[in-house]
């Protein structure tokens, strides 16, 4: 049996790894290749790194960010943010990175989804979706873009059914409401998508303590956890997320 | 000197990069002589298997000949594909016959690829040299499609459960086979990357 995976995640802004509250007020979190490399040897399954600048000018620094983190962490990474093109996402691989994640490029150019499933495999294509919910329609959530900054009328629920459809291999659900809040994934929203697709779910978004991790995966149906504060800041070592998580029943690589 | 088999297929780098953090020289060559002098071989691999088999293309010879000789080799997921006798990926597509059997499809009941961290459970015949100090957490890193239908009566096979048991490793004298990824699979994985090396510099010793 697979096991749950805990996937703590570096949001990188001119190479330094930060953390805000609701996508705001960034705090500072250290280098990204070393705190890579931290979480690879204390047990970690896997890490996402998501370029936050992406910037035209920060594409280079990304990919060079990309080669020294495989030199240092031996578990498989995602990498993600600003990613446009197949070009782009080819070079990630090359760089050593395990998968990409696309968002912003993808909902204005769905194909871009199925073009990297086709040339790399689906197992490289994360669908990353950064989900608000809707305040004229109670249970439903709208996909924004453009790092969260920008709302659209697509449903979540649905953009997700879409994007196993062209061929993503595992959808990277973030709750903008719930991001960085440390009060708890929103698990309605996780449930109503792990229940749509068949692909793993990773949710992501408002851990802060270590039953939330537990009801992302009981109640909210995820096959893996993205945290972010809880780890960088020292409150959790992974080791503590892993055996509290194996105590209450859960599958865990330990 | 173990030599990481150059063929143009996804993670070369990173198993390079992996036994160079653990302080063992590791070289990157598709050159026969440098295949003839090594302690041991490794074959990576993430690639569909026709294509790795066609990137390996005249390095298959010199690789077979030194398994033939006795140099430890170990393979990792296509790598450990490329080991058997042929593969329906795509295929049929042969592959370097060093252990009988075939490479099918992942049965369909369960979510394809294969992917993330599974048990591995090694049977008691198995020459635990290359598995040794990995204590309880025998968990690997997996992303595959396809496996290895052992046929080979001298082999050994470790499996894991995904629904239904697959083929995680198999070994038959100085031949091993990995599905899962050392090189990605945290502590565990290095320390058998490191296991492998000391089997190498051992036999090579001898």
């Amino acid at each position: 049996m697979l096991t749950k995976r805990i996937i703590p995640c570096l949001d990188v802004k001119d190479n330094r790894v930060v953390k805000g509250v609701n996508f705001l007020n960034l705090r500072d979190a250290g280098d990204p290749v070393e705190l890579g490399a931290k979480y690879s040897d204390t047990g970690a399954d896997e890490l996402v790194f998501l370029d936050i600048t992406a910037t035209i000018r920060s594409r280079k620094t990304i990919v060079d960010m990309v080669e020294r983190v495989a030199e240092n962490v031996f578990i498989p990474f995602t990498v993600g943010g600003g990613v446009q093109s197949v070009a782009q996402i080819d070079e990630l691989l090359r760089s050593g990175a395990e998968k990409v994640s696309v968002n912003t490029a993808a909902v204005q150019n769905a194909d871009l989804i199925a073009e990297a499933a086709q040339r790399f495999g689906n197992q490289c294509v994360v669908l990353a979706i950064d989900a608000r919910r809707s305040k004229t329609r109670p249970g439903h959530w709208q996909v924004c873009v453009k790092a969260g900054s920008e709302p659209t009328d697509i449903d979540v629920v649905e953009w997700a059914r879409r994007g196993e459809q062209l061929g993503a291999g595992e959808i990277l659900l973030t709750s903008m409401d719930a991001d960085g809040t440390l009060a708890g994934y929103d698990n309605e929203l996780n449930r109503a998508v792990s229940d749509a697709v068949n692909i793993p779910v990773i949710a992501s978004g408002g851990a802060g303590n270590l039953d939330h991790l537990y009801d992302a995966v009981v109640e909210g149906g995820a096959d893996a956890v993205l945290m972010a504060s809880i780890t960088h800041f020292g409150n959790y070592t992974i080791t503590e997320i892993k055996e509290h998580l194996r105590d209450r029943g859960l599958p865990m690589n330990l | 000197m173990v030599v990481v088999i150059d063929y143009n297929v996804g993670n070369v780098k990173s198993v390079c990069n992996a036994f160079r953090h653990i302080g063992c020289e590791a070289e990157l060559s598709r050159d026969p002589a440098k295949i003839g002098r090594a302690s041991g071989l490794v074959l990576p691999g993430v690639a569909a298997f026709g294509y790795a088999m066609e990137a390996l293309g005249d390095a298959a010879e010199p690789v077979k000949q030194a398994v033939a000789a006795g140099k430890p080799i170990l393979g990792i997921c296509v790598g450990h594909q490329l080991l058997f006798d042929q593969s329906l990926e795509y295929g049929p597509h042969k592959g370097l016959g060093l252990v009988r059997g075939n490479v099918v499809p992942i049965p369909p009941e369960q979510t394809i690829p294969h992917m993330g961290w599974n048990l591995v459970e090694f049977p008691e015949d198995m020459d635990m040299e290359l598995f040794s100090g990995l204590g309880s957490a025998k968990h690997f890193y997996f992303a595959h499609s396809y496996q290895a239908e052992v046929s080979d009566e001298q082999a050994h096979i470790a499996y894991t459960d995904y629904g239904s048991p697959l083929t995680a490793a198999v070994q038959k004298g100085n031949i091993f086979g990995v599905q899962f990824h050392p090189e990605k699979s945290g502590k565990q994985g290095l320390r058998l990357l490191h296991n492998f090396y000391d089997l190498c510099n051992r036999k090579a010793s001898c």
